[in-house]
């Protein structure tokens, strides 16, 4: 029997990475695997693919997905930088970066704050298990207040949310999902392949050796228990010809940049997640109550993205011929003439 | 005229028999944000166009209006453009600082100043002109507002009548400032007639300086190093430009900005074949340098010292994952936030070794606005050809201040993007790894994304020749050697030193960038005063080119002229030399904010080589102190 392939005829296989170095029953395992699916599913040519990461457990990741693609394994807390640079180089790439709340919450929150201004067109992942596993599990600024670590020690510091912040510096894609909710991370994947704009997923990914116990906030159990669905997810991209039928009233539909289409079916009265002040307003709420809000909190898929405010050409800046980025001679001339 | 001024005359008559043509300096003495820099550049071209050469430099407080500030003038038919240690002719507008300016005026000077400071009654052994300034600007400009501006040009006027420069080169000066601003143009035109005329009417010339027709400046431009850098990045064909603004780097940007808007969109469609973005700091704008580079684009950042250090992580990584960046260092005054607006070499050695492990980089050191221009284009070759970060090392005083120079040459090369591998390259290698050394010259051939060759993990982690992590020692040293073989071949392709070799001279000096100028008058004073013959090593670029330990090799004594506290090219010279050769090094050091000038540099070494050197007294003022 022939292999399954996806609509650029690329078998699943072509979508693998390396073989994982993190723990076993890792959260960030289970995201690698969704990319790879979700990147397999939507027909994505790994070879435009690049992958972005900081340092940090998370940060290893990407060397386990897409291996066919180029990747940069930067500097702790700066991938925002790394990742703006080469897609100014070249915007016919699709760039997707993952970092963790120690990465983006701490060392990196100057860098992501203005990622997430800009807008740059970019799938940005926080593998969130709130602290730092590699240094044997330090508190990060995820922590919930009051969440406990292995040595019994407890957070006293409020935690960053970094899907309210996220929203309120100007992503466009703000979307929260567990790293145990298969269905719902591969919907919100492939949505933000077929979004233009930065998309800003936190994904709660329990850390199974420093923070799996009773007492911590971001363990399986706890997650699982507290996890507040805003909606049901559906997405069907744009090459597949699915008609979803749904009740007036009960779902909301948003057409893509691509012209995908996301069907979002709620699970309350009044959520919109077209608005930032009702998207804030319920990510305080879900928190009060000590839960946590997932799926689609925030989308605005028509806003201008950075490439498109800078007003670049169509062809990558990166490998423009030497007679468009070099002026003639005549322009020296000009230069030297207005210096006389 | 007063009688005071009388009685200095009479004192003075000596002194003005003996014309000083063309080799003077002018200092005016302003307050910062009264628009004297117009009408200071306007005195500088109008120079410029009686066919005078001629050098501006502007000693500015870090200060947006209301402080002290100095611009100091110098026309030199020997065509010496450092600065000139002694003031000649200063003109003192600010009475904050008229005192100190004068007391520390050498004997013989003249000063033109704002009446009511009644200057004259300080000295007696220089030569005064009071001009009312209020009173003249006031009727030649009728809106209040505009007065504090427009009163400046009047010294223009003053001046172009006292020192018989050509009125009607002046206006054309003034044209050329203010571009197509007719109003302007008319305004300022009528104050500078309003101070010729005052000067006309009431000075009778006391003082020995005067400008006389030249031909010696045809087809020269009047241009800073920062804008002459921004050119030469454009020729180069850079793509991507990240910054954070910083005194005194930020005008190579903001130049680059304008001259990329006007020749680098594209006609048919308006949309720009470049992408500059303001970062949010030196870090983020290299890392989107470091990022640019590794997806395939030329990319650079300009900053100064205190952006250094913040790049210092990116410069390590980039180091390390080979990717190339052009970072241009225009350095000022440290440690720390230092002197913002004062000229220093400060930051070589931090540079060379910027950050941490086991990291050097290629700098490179142009002296001149011209270099600033080629070197540019040079340094995204480099940057392209190893695969690593390149400095241009420039510093304030060639960034911001006015340098005559040729035009520049239109670049005849294409542009060598270095070993990016191909089809045919991967057929003939067979085999591609990243960090392979393919060619014995330490440099590995790189893919970019999108380029259809064959991917690779780039990381600031330890690994192989293949680019995949490993912590193997063996991997690691191979890794790390091939790096320092690598630098080993950029000995060959940074620029060559400029040497100019004297017969018979003991002395050798070493030098670089900015401090060229005042070595080479330096070198003529020791000479025509002394009869010190020196040979001098222009240094362009490191690592350090052979020829480094020939030229000491051929002398007895090597001065080592920099302008910083530590001697830091010494330092860095000395790690590449033998002991018999280091104890031949001997450092001539200026830090003192200023740019560097001959007379000090001779000094020094007249000192050091057992000369009776006068002692010189002569205090600088050209600086604030206090007031916070």
């Amino acid at each position: 029997m022939a292999a399954r392939v996806n609509r650029i005829g690329l078998e699943p296989l072509t979508y693998k990475g390396g073989k994982t170095t993190l723990c076993a029953g890792c959260g960030h395992n289970a995201i690698s695997e969704r990319i790879i699916d979700a990147f397999f599913e939507m027909g994505v040519d790994p070879r435009q693919v690049i992958k972005l990461s900081g340092i940090g457990c998370s940060s290893k990741s990407p060397a386990y997905f897409l291996g066919g693609s180029h990747g940069f394994n930067a500097v702790h807390g700066r991938m925002p930088s790394v990742g703006t640079g080469a897609m100014l180089a070249n915007k016919k790439l699709i760039a997707i970066g993952v970092s963790g709340d120690g990465d983006t919450g701490a060392i990196g929150i100057g860098q992501f704050v203005h990622l997430m201004r800009r807008n740059l067109p970019i799938i940005y992942i926080i593998e969130d298990n709130g602290c730092y596993g590699l240094t044997k599990g330090q508190f990060s600024p995820t922590a919930d207040l009051g969440s406990k670590l292995k040595t019994g020690v407890v957070n006293d510091l409020p935690p960053i949310d970094t899907c309210a912040l996220a929203i309120e510096l100007g992503a466009t894609f703000v979307a929260r999902s567990f790293s145990g909710d298969k269905k719902q991370l591969l919907s919100l994947l492939k949505a933000a392949l077929a979004h233009r704009g930065t998309v800003m997923l936190d994904v709660i990914s329990p850390c199974v050796t420093f923070n799996d116990h009773e007492g911590s906030t971001k363990s399986y159990a706890y997650v699982k228990d507290h996890d507040d669905p805003l909606e049901e997810v559906n997405f069907v991209p744009f090459f597949e010809d699915i008609t979803v039928d749904y009740e007036p009233g009960t779902t909301q539909e948003v057409t893509m940049h691509d012209g995908s289409k996301l069907y979002l079916k709620k699970l309350e009265e009044g959520y919109d997640p077209t608005d930032k002040i009702t998207a804030l307003k319920r990510l305080h709420e879900t928190a009060r109550r000590g839960e946590f809000a997932t799926g689609i909190i925030y989308i605005e898929p028509d806003r201008d993205d950075f490439l498109e405010l800078l007003n670049l050409v169509d062809e990558p800046l990166a490998t423009l011929p030497l007679d468009r980025v070099r002026p003639g001679r005549e322009a020296l001339e000009e230069i030297m003439d207005s210096l006389r | 005229m007063s009688p005071t001024d009388l009685a200095v005359q009479e004192q003075q008559t000596s002194a003005s028999r003996q014309r000083v043509v063309n080799d003077f300096s002018i200092q005016v003495a302003t307050v910062n944000g009264s628009g004297s820099q117009t009408a200071n550049l306007v005195l500088l071209r109008s120079i410029l166009l009686m066919g005078v050469p001629v050098s501006g430099k502007n000693m500015f407080p870090s200060n947006i209006a209301g402080l002290p500030t100095w611009y100091t003038i110098r026309a030199s038919k020997r065509h010496y453009v450092a600065r000139k240690k002694e003031v000649d002719f200063l003109v003192a507008m600010n009475g904050e600082t008229a005192k100190e300016d004068v007391l520390t005026l050498d004997a013989g000077a003249a000063v033109v100043y704002d009446e009511p400071l009644k200057l004259n009654a300080l000295r007696n052994d220089l030569v005064f002109y009071p001009v009312p300034f209020d009173k003249l600007v006031t009727p030649v400009c009728p809106d209040a507002k505009l007065r504090r501006l427009v009163r400046n040009m009047i010294y223009d006027g003053i001046l172009a009548k006292l020192l018989g420069i050509d009125p009607a080169l002046m206006d054309k000066a003034l044209q050329k400032q203010f571009g197509k601003k007719a109003k302007a143009v008319t305004l300022n035109a009528n104050a500078l007639k309003a101070g010729w005329d005052y000067a006309d009417a009431n000075f009778t010339k006391q003082d020995p300086f005067f400008i006389e027709p030249m031909n010696e400046t045809a087809g020269k431009i009047l241009i800073e190093g920062n804008a002459a850098a921004a050119i030469g990045c454009m020729m180069a064909g850079v793509t991507v430009v990240a910054w954070y603004p910083i005194t005194p780097s930020s005008s190579l940007c903001e130049s680059l900005i304008g001259y990329m808007k006007k020749y680098r969109v594209d006609k048919a469609t308006g949309k720009a074949t470049f992408a500059i973005v303001q970062a949010e700091d030196e870090i983020a704008s290299l890392g989107m340098v470091v990022g640019a580079s590794w997806a395939g684009a030329r990319a650079m950042t300009a900053t100064a010292g205190p952006g250094i250090s913040l790049m210092s992580e990116f410069a390590g990584l980039a180091y390390y994952a080979e990717t190339p960046a052009v970072i241009f260092d225009v350095q000022r005054v440290g440690p720390s936030t230092g002197l913002p607006t004062r000229t220093a070499q400060g930051d070589l050695l931090m540079t060379a070794f910027l950050s941490h492990g086991d990291t050097k980089h290629i700098m490179i050191f142009p002296s001149s606005v011209e270099e600033c221009y080629e070197m540019a284009q040079q340094a995204f070759e480099l940057a392209e050809q190893f695969q690593t970060p390149v400095f241009v090392m420039m510093d304030l005083d060639l960034g911001m201040n006015n340098w005559m120079s040729d035009g520049f040459k239109y670049p005849e090369k294409p542009i060598d993007r270095g070993k990016l591998l191909t089809e045919e390259t991967l057929k003939r290698l067979g085999e591609w790894g990243r960090y392979k050394d393919v060619d014995g010259d330490g440099i590995p051939y790189r893919t970019i994304p999108g380029d259809g060759m064959p991917a690779y993990f780039a990381r600031g982690s330890g690994h192989n020749a293949k680019g995949q992590y490993s912590e193997r020692p063996d991997d690691y040293v191979d890794n790390m050697d091939r790096l320092a073989r690598k630098f080993e071949t950029a000995r060959q392709y940074v620029p060559m030193p400029e040497i100019d070799g004297a017969t018979g001279a003991k002395i050798g000096f070493v030098g670089y960038g900015t401090s060229h100028w005042a070595i080479g008058e330096s070198r003529d004073q020791l000479r025509e005063e002394t009869d010190l013959e020196t040979s001098y090593y222009r240094l362009r670029g490191y690592p350090f080119t052979s020829d480094l330990v020939e030229f000491i090799d051929a002398h007895e004594r090597v001065y080592v002229i920099e302008q910083n506290r530590d001697a830091q090219l010494l330092q860095l010279m000395k790690l590449d030399l033998s002991t018999e050769r280091q104890v031949k090094l001997r450092s001539v050091l200026h830090y003192n904010g200023l740019p560097i000038d001959a007379r000090s540099i001779s000094d020094d070494v007249l000192a050091q080589e057992g000369f009776e050197v006068a002692k010189r007294t002569t205090r600088i003022s050209a600086g604030i102190a206090g007031g916070e």
